[in-house]
């Protein structure tokens, strides 16, 4: 599986080229004017990145989450979902790499092959850093006024997140 | 709706600091900010800069074009309002190609591409089009058919097998993206109707 996804980098810029060859495409000067490009993209991007750090980072740090997650904990044990996971799924559509760290913790206190391991690999895989992704792309391009966009996408995580707990019930 | 969220993060995360008397902390978590924003922002700058010097290599030889064309029969459900042929197509067959295959770092800038080509077609430049938003759907559900980085650090913690997580992650993803789409089917239908009063 690591030789497979090792390999497949690698194969696909060796593809692009020998196919590039093979039409005569003008490879290095082709390559220079792409990436030239990205110095646009990342002016572009970086002002909404700031501010989107910055107000993540601020609320994250802050301790906000836990507090209200020490509230409603008795609630969690209720319907039979393990506690530790809960901060993995609140997490997973605002930040990317705090999540990754919970997994992280997760898979070394538990063990990858426990339920909560399993659960919380699956909860990385069901979906993406939808408030990351809004950001960058709208970043972009300039777009400010993103319309219905952040629910849907939150409405897609929250069902991916769902069916990560059904599945991971159902197969393990 | 960004200023909204921004403002939330911003005022409730320093009342709770002020609230749990972490003052010193608040103030160096403030100046941390801005470099945590410029080291990712130079962690993805040369990862774009090689992926979009790749690409158009890919693009000059028509490479992106076919795969495209072979896309095209779920493109045209998906985006009715791209009309036939436009270049954002090619770099959202690309953009979605490559975040299957979990190829994180060159889904990002092929999706840059793909924004910045819907950016000129978009009547109003402020707003979000309706295509841009089943564009992100798609990619904030991230469909993956491998994904590398669970599978390594499964492998990292010694799984006895660190890919059995790829069927139930995939029916997962699965369901996020179709529940998006047809969600954003839903709500853009609506919103079509009335967007003008909004």
């Amino acid at each position: 599986m690591t030789i497979l996804s090792n390999l497949m980098i690698p194969l696909i810029i060796l593809y692009i080229l020998l196919y590039a060859c093979y039409k005569n495409v003008d490879l290095y000067d082709k390559f220079l004017e792409g990436a030239k490009e990205s110095i646009d993209i990342i002016l572009k991007m970086f002002p909404c990145m700031l501010a989107m750090i910055f107000s993540i980072n601020i609320f994250l740090n802050s301790n906000f989450l836990s507090i209200i997650l020490s509230f409603l904990k008795p609630f969690f044990e209720m319907i039979a979902l393990p506690f530790d996971v809960i901060p993995m799924m609140i997490m997973r559509p605002i930040s990317g790499s705090s999540t990754i760290a919970i997994l992280n913790n997760l898979l070394s206190q538990f063990g990858p092959d426990s339920f909560i391991g399993r659960l919380g690999s699956v909860i990385q895989g069901s979906t993406d850093t939808t408030l990351y992704v809004l950001t960058l792309y709208f970043g972009s391009v300039g777009i400010k006024k993103i319309r219905y966009s952040l629910w849907v996408g939150l409405a897609a995580d929250i069902i991916g997140i769902i069916c990560a707990i059904i599945v991971t019930h159902l197969l393990f | 709706m960004m200023n909204k969220i921004w403002a939330f993060f911003l005022v409730v995360g320093i009342t709770t600091f002020l609230f749990t008397g972490r003052v010193e902390q608040l103030n160096k978590e403030i100046l941390d900010s801005s470099s945590k924003a410029i080291e990712l922002l130079f962690q993805l700058f040369p990862i774009i800069a090689l992926w979009l010097g790749i690409m158009n290599i890919a693009v000059a030889s028509g490479l992106l074009d076919k795969m495209a064309h072979k896309l095209s029969f779920i493109l045209k459900r998906l985006f009715p309002e791209i009309p036939k042929g436009h270049p954002s197509l090619k770099y959202i067959s690309s953009n979605i190609i490559a975040n299957m295959l979990g190829l994180g770092s060159a889904a990002t800038p092929f999706g840059l591409k793909a924004m910045e080509e819907l950016q000129k077609i978009n009547s109003k430049k402020d707003t979000a089009s309706r295509s841009m938003i089943t564009f992100l759907v798609l990619n904030t559900s991230g469909v993956t058919i491998i994904p590398t980085t669970i599978i390594s650090m499964r492998m990292m913690y010694h799984s006895v097998n660190p890919t059995e997580i790829l069927l139930p992650c995939l029916l997962a993803t699965g369901m996020a993206t179709l529940g998006g789409l047809i969600i954003d089917r839903i709500v853009a239908k609506k919103r079509g109707k009335y967007d003008h009063f909004i």
